[in-house]
């Protein structure tokens, strides 16, 4: 599938910070993604949107190496490609771990771990070794700051992190993705298991931390897509119908398929 | 079963509906009853029994503190019974007791958690398929053959590395028993591991964590309350087990916390007693109700411990 060529108007200047170039993936026997393209860029908000099963989960998956931990899951061909180093992270000489040091990962439930508030976020900087008391402290809050989530956790830094509210703990989980500088946080319908409030904060987060890193958002909400993401991605059945420019594809789809969905008539 | 299949055949009675089905006297209802009957019987016996054994033990225990102060039996540094100098103390079959359970935890514990860990979290499908029914064999083997596994086959090669041990001593006793309680410290581990949900897996994983990092600082965290009730269970077995000390420790009493040395633990001493020609209703005889009234406040205690390890510590998902 081509890219859609309305995508230039909106470009502006802005840096490609990742390349899916013809990506094919198996789930054992089952073809998902199927030569999939789209651009990733740099410190821009690209949201993937489509009906339950398209792949668009998938897809993210493929940017932190996930389906590596599951025996059966393959990828089959093409890749995506990092900038700057121009290197294919799917590539079979690359460690996941590696891949998961810089793209880093929320998901749609929020999973703190059975740590102390403190430790969730210190976690992501432990397992790179870390262990210098002042500069996780440093680390620690200005994670914590960054996820919105300080003014509410500072005094009570050593309680578990289970403790705190849905959307709260949707915020440590962010500030755990934050904490080691990723270039890239992928989310993974991050506010589908939240309240209104919590996803307008949530929201809103999202477009401040554009600021600091790029942000792929896969959403079952297509006003959420709207309202946050520079780019979107409509894909279906493992294909990628089309990406443009937001505006362009919420206002202006090329394909009918986007039309459809979008409008509601399909899905 | 016939209840039911005869419901459809049976000419309903005029202005019948769902009310008179539902009326206590269908039979469905008295069947229903007669299950539920023998149900809360079956579940009304184990409590009988359980109550029943603690009013044995209490009942003898008490003819035997009529004669024995409870000061002796708790404070006394020498168990003779059988003498003419009899003494009481228990904590010379408890020091038995103790070290050649804490020996049996020594191995059990470590090399449990290390199994539970390994097939929890690194064994691959099949690896696991294998090699856990062999693991839970290994709690099924009579203890009698661990006993003798002790004494024949470990005490002559562990007096092979230390010449003075004697033949009958704590320490085969105790390791022995450390791998019979392997499997149920590993199996209960695994199980609690395994029920720690992908998605903590997944986030410490994206967060570029190692298997073993992920193993040791999310996993096995999260597992806690279930890894400290198969400890406890461990622990109770270790306390309670029998065959293996009575047949490798040499059932003599002697206070120490030494596992070379001989030993006997309240368990051996039980069957030591309970199988001699000590006269019922003798004082000597009385001894080991005292003795099993210990072991079972014991047992308890490690109960009630399990118990609020696991309160305390419960991860809600």
């Amino acid at each position: 599938m081509q890219i859609q060529t309305g995508l230039e108007a909106g470009v502006e200047g802005a840096l490609l910070k990742a390349d899916v170039r013809e990506l094919d993936f198996y789930y054992g026997a089952f073809h998902a993604l199927k030569r999939v393209s789209m651009p990733i860029y740099d410190h821009k908000v690209t949201a993937l949107i489509g009906p339950s099963g398209c792949g668009k989960s998938t897809l993210l998956r493929c940017f932190n190496r996930m389906h590596d931990l599951y025996p059966g899951n393959r990828y089959a061909g093409g890749g995506i490609v990092l900038f700057p180093d121009d290197t294919n992270l799917l590539a079979p000489g690359v460690d996941p771990i590696e891949v998961r040091m810089r793209i880093s990962m929320v998901f749609q439930k929020p999973n703190p771990f059975p740590k102390s508030i403190y430790e969730n976020v210190a976690y992501s900087l432990r397992v790179r070794g870390m262990s210098n008391k002042n500069e996780l402290d440093d680390r620690v809050e200005s994670a914590l700051k960054g996820a919105a989530l300080w003014n509410e956790v500072s005094n009570r830094l050593k309680e578990l992190g289970a403790n705190l509210s849905g959307g709260q703990q949707q915020r440590l989980c962010i500030a755990r993705a934050l904490a080691s500088d990723p270039e890239i946080i992928l989310f993974d319908e991050p506010t589908s298991a939240l309240d209104p409030i919590a996803t307008a904060s949530i929201e809103e987060l999202i477009t401040e931390l554009k600021e600091k890193v790029t942000i792929l958002i896969v959403t079952h909400n297509m006003q959420q897509a709207a309202r946050i993401s520079d780019y979107t991605g409509y894909m279906y059945l493992g294909e990628m119908v089309e990406f443009g420019v937001t505006d362009q594809i919420f206002i202006k789809p090329q394909k009918k398929a986007t039309e459809d969905y979008i409008t509601g008539r399909f899905g | 079963m016939t209840a039911s299949a005869s419901m459809p055949s049976d000419p309903l009675p005029l202005g019948s509906g769902i009310s008179d089905r539902l009326s206590k006297k269908a039979s469905r209802h008295i069947k229903e009853r007669i299950i539920e009957a023998l149900l809360f019987a079956a579940a009304a016996f184990s409590v009988f029994v359980t109550i029943a054994i603690v009013y044995v033990l209490v009942k003898e225990s008490w003819v035997f503190f009529e004669t024995v102060p409870l000061s002796d039996f708790l404070f006394d540094t020498q168990w003779t019974p059988l003498f003419d100098d009899a003494h009481y103390g228990i904590m010379v079959l408890l020091s038995g007791t103790l070290t050649s359970s804490g020996v049996a935890l020594l191995v059990a514990i470590p090399l449990g958690t290390i199994i539970a860990i390994y097939l929890s979290e690194f064994a691959g499908f099949k690896v696991r398929e294998i090699a856990k029914p062999f693991l839970e064999l290994l709690g099924g083997v009579p203890t009698i053959v661990y006993g003798y596994f002790a004494l024949t086959f470990l005490t002559p090669i562990l007096q092979k590395i230390y010449p003075d041990l004697p033949g009958f001593n704590l320490l085969s006793a105790g390791l022995v028993m450390g791998i019979m309680i392997i499997p149920y410290v590993a199996s209960l581990s695994e199980d609690a591991m395994r029920a720690v949900p992908m998605s903590l897996r997944e986030g410490s994983y994206a967060m570029g964590a190692t298997r073993l990092q992920t193993a040791l600082w999310v996993v096995t965290p999260a597992a806690t309350s279930g890894i400290a009730s198969a400890y406890i269970l461990g622990i109770s077995r270790a306390v309670g087990e029998t065959m293996i000390l009575a047949v490798a420790a040499g059932m003599q009493p002697n206070l120490t916390f030494n596992p070379t040395e001989p030993g006997a633990t309240i368990t051996s001493y039980i069957v030591q007693v309970a199988l001699g020609d000590l006269p019922h209703g003798s004082i000597g005889y009385q001894t080991i109700f005292a003795a099993g009234l210990t072991l079972l406040l014991m047992t308890l205690a490690f109960n009630l411990l399990g118990y609020w390890l696991r309160k305390r510590f419960r991860e809600v998902y």
